[in-house]
C-alpha cells in the first residue's frame, strides 16, 4: 500500500502479565493528521510505544514506509524517519534547551532555517536557549519536546497528548505548531484527549477500546456525530 | 460570575542558605580542609596531610569515575570494577619492572617514559578486559540487579585468582622511579613529589572527562542517557554501543587508577582492587550515582577525611568514611549531586 506510511496488522502487546493490545489494526495515511482516540487506559500510549519499539509486539506486524519494523531495535526504527514525542515529554532536564535540540538533530548540525521556524512557533525556546531544560515550565517543556521531534524532517511524527495539563493559551500555540507541521505535508499520528484540538487538526480518526481498534473513519464524521462519540468513547466529547 | 480571587504575589528575597544550596557540595571540600586545620593546629602537618588527602582523593576518583557512569547509564551494578584496578596495577608494574634500566636512570625523561609506557600497557589491558567483561559477564544480566551483584562479584574472584596464577600469591614490592621519589619542602611541610603528580593527573582526568561530557556529542548522549535512556534511543542513538564504549573507557581509567595506586603504595597484591572497592563505592554513593562531578567531590572528601582522622585519631580512620557517608546521605539521600532520573 503506497498511500499508507504506517500499518499495524493484528498487533498484540503484553506488559508483564497484562495483555494491553489485543489485535490492533491501524492504517496511517501518508500526509495529514491521523487521530488516535479513546478513553483512558485503552492502549493508545502502548500503541505508540509499540511502534517505536519501547514495547515489543508479541504477535502481529508493523510496517513503516513499506518496511517491517516489528522486531527492529528502537534506534533503527527512529532513524528510518520517526519522530517521537512521548506522553511524559522525555525532556533531558540536566541538559540545556540547546543541548536537547542538538541531540535531537541526529544527522548533523541543526538546520538554521528549521530552527527559525521552531523559534517562530515556540518563542520561549529562543528566550531560554541556554537554560537547563529542567527549569522550564510545563508548557515550555512540552514545546521543547515537540520542537525536538521537529528539528529534523521526519516521515512520521508520533505525538502523545501534547496538550495534557496545559493552559488554554499554550494549547493554541501547540495546535498552531501542529497545524504548521501538517501544512508542510508531514504525516502525524496524534493521541489527543482535547476534542477541540482533535477536531481542528484531525483528518482521519481511529478510536480504541480495550486494546482494539473499534472505529476508523474521517474525523469530520466523528466530530459531527455526538451519538457516535457517545457510543465509542462513552461520553459526548462536545461537552468537554 | 464571582470576582476573581485576590492575587497578590510577593517576592521574597532568597536566604543565604538557599542561594548557597547548589554550591554546597563544592564548598564542602574547603570546609573540611578548614575543619582539619582547626583540629590539627599545625600548618606544616596540615599541609602535608591535605596534599596527601587530595592525592588519595584524585586516585580514588580516577578509579571510581567509570563505575558511576556505568551505573548511571545502564543501571548496572558492577562489583567487579575492582578487578580492573588490580589488573591495571599488575600489568603496569610488570611493564615498569621490565623497564628497570629506564626507571633507575637519573633521567627525568627516561623515568617518565617508563611510567607512561606502564600506564599505556595497563590501560590497554584493562580496556580490552573491560570489553570482554561486558560481553561475557554483564550483557546477559541487564536489568537484574541481584544477578549483576552475584555474577560481577564472581568475575572479580575469578580475576583475582587468575592474577595469583600468573604472578604468584606473594605481595610484590618495588621502588618508584627515581624522579618520583623524595619530597619537596614547602612552608616547612614535606610534600612527597609523587602526591603532587597524582593531584595533577587527577585534575587532568577530571578536566578531560568534563570536556568530553559537556562539549562533545558523545558526551551529550551519555549525559542524556543517564537521565532517560529510552528517549535517547527513540531519537535514534544506539545507547548499547555507547554504553560498551563507556564501560571500556571506565575500565581503562580503573586500570590507570590501579597503576597510580600501586606507585603510591609501592606494593601490589591481587586483592588491592577488592580493598579499594569499599572506598570507591562510598565515593560513588555520596557523589550521587551517575554524577562525575559528585564522584570527584566525594573522592576529595573521602581522601581528606581519611588522612585527617588517621592523624588525629588513628583508630577512628576506618569508620570515618562510613560516618561521612551516613552524614551525607542523611543530608542528601540521593547523594550530593543527585542525577535526575526520568522515572
Amino acid at each position: 500500500m503506497s498511500d499508507s506510511i504506517l500499518t499495524l496488522e493484528g498487533v498484540y502487546t503484553n506488559i508483564a502479565q497484562y495483555h494491553i493490545l489485543q489485535g490492533v489494526d491501524l492504517v496511517v495515511p501518508r500526509g495529514g493528521v491521523t487521530m488516535l482516540l479513546g478513553r483512558n487506559g485503552v492502549g493508545k500510549t502502548t500503541t505508540l510505544r509499540t511502534v517505536i519499539g519501547h514495547w515489543r509486539a508479541h504477535q502481529g506486524r508493523i510496517l513503516f514506509d513499506g518496511e517491517d519494523i516489528t522486531k527492529m531495535p528502537t534506534p533503527a526504527i527512529a532513524r528510518l524517519g520517526l519522530g517521537f514525542v512521548p506522553e511524559d515529554m522525555g525532556i533531558f532536564a540536566d541538559l540545556t534547551v540547546e543541548e536537547n535540540m542538538t541531540l535531537a538533530a541526529v544527522s548533523g548540525p541543526i538546520n538554521s532555517g528549521r530552527l527559525d521556524w521552531i523559534f517562530t512557533a515556540f518563542p520561549p525556546l529562543k528566550t531560554f536557549w541556554k537554560s537547563d531544560a529542567g527549569t522550564l515550565s510545563g508548557g515550555q517543556k512540552q514545546m521543547l519536546s515537540i520542537a525536538r521531534a521537529m528539528v529534523e524532517e521526519r516521515k512520521l511524527y508520533l505525538i502523545d497528548e501534547p496538550t495534557k495539563g496545559l493552559a488554554p493559551a499554550i494549547i493554541s500555540t501547540m495546535a498552531k505548531a501542529l497545524k504548521d507541521l501538517k501544512n508542510q505535508g508531514s504525516s502525524v499520528l496524534l493521541v489527543e484527549q482535547n476534542f477541540a484540538v482533535a477536531k481542528a487538526l484531525g483528518d482521519s480518526a481511529n478510536v480504541m477500546d480495550d486494546g482494539r481498534m473499534i472505529w476508523a473513519g474521517e474525523m469530520d464524521e466523528l466530530s459531527r456525530d455526538a451519538a457516535l462519540q457517545e457510543r465509542l468513547m462513552g461520553l459526548s466529547m462536545e461537552t468537554h | 460570575m464571582s470576582a476573581a480571587p485576590e492575587h497578590a504575589p510577593t517576592m521574597a528575597q532568597t536566604t543565604l542558605a538557599e542561594r548557597l544550596g547548589p554550591y554546597m557540595p563544592v564548598l564542602l571540600v574547603p570546609l573540611l580542609a578548614l575543619a582539619g586545620f582547626l583540629a590539627i593546629m599545625n600548618p606544616a602537618s596540615w599541609l602535608t596531610l591535605t596534599v596527601s588527602g587530595l592525592a588519595m582523593g584524585m586516585m580514588i576518583f580516577i578509579m571510581a569515575s567509570g563505575l558511576t557512569l556505568v551505573f548511571g547509564l545502564m543501571d548496572v551494578i558492577n562489583f567487579g570494577h575492582g578487578a580492573f584496578v588490580s589488573v591495571g596495577a599488575f600489568v603496569g608494574i610488570t611493564v615498569l619492572m621490565t623497564l628497570g634500566h629506564m626507571t633507575q636512570a637519573p633521567s627525568l625523561m627516561l623515568n617518565l617514559g617508563a611510567v607512561l609506557l606502564a600506564v599505556l600497557g595497563a590501560m590497554l589491558a584493562t580496556g580490552a578486559m573491560g570489553w570482554a567483561f561486558e560481553k561475557v559477564i554483564v550483557a546477559p544480566v541487564y536489568g537484574h540487579h541481584l544477578k549483576q551483584i552475584l555474577v560481577t562479584m564472581g568475575g572479580l574472584i575469578v580475576v583475582e585468582q587468575l592474577i595469583i596464577v600468573l604472578w604468584g600469591p606473594e605481595e610484590i614490592y618495588f621502588n618508584r622511579p627515581e624522579a618520583l621519589k623524595g619530597a619537596i619542602t614547602f612552608a616547612g611541610a614535606a610534600i612527597e613529589k609523587y602526591r603532587l603528580v597524582a593531584v595533577a593527573v587527577g585534575l587532568a582526568v577530571f578536566a578531560a572527562m568534563r570536556w568530553v561530557l559537556r562539549r562533545t556529542k558523545i558526551g551529550l548522549i551519555v549525559r542524556a542517557g543517564v537521565e532517560n535512556g529510552e528517549m535517547v534511543q527513540a531519537l535514534g542513538y544506539r545507547l548499547k554501543l555507547v554504553f560498551v564504549g563507556v564501560f571500556i573507557a571506565g575500565s581503562a581509567l580503573a586500570g590507570l587508577g590501579g597503576v597510580m595506586w600501586a606507585l603510591y603504595q609501592e606494593v601490589i597484591t591481587a586483592h588491592m582492587g577488592n580493598h579499594a572497592m569499599i572506598l570507591i563505592f562510598i565515593v560513588v554513593i555520596i557523589g550521587g550515582l551517575g554524577s562525575v562531578e559528585g564522584c570527584f567531590i566525594g573522592a576529595l572528601l573521602v581522601g581528606l577525611m581519611q588522612n585527617y582522622i588517621a592523624f588525629i585519631e588513628p583508630k577512628a580512620a576506618l569508620i570515618s568514611n562510613i560516618a561521612l557517608m551516613v552524614t551525607i546521605l542523611m543530608w542528601r539521600p540521593m547523594g550530593m549531586i543527585p542525577v535526575v532520573k526520568a522515572k
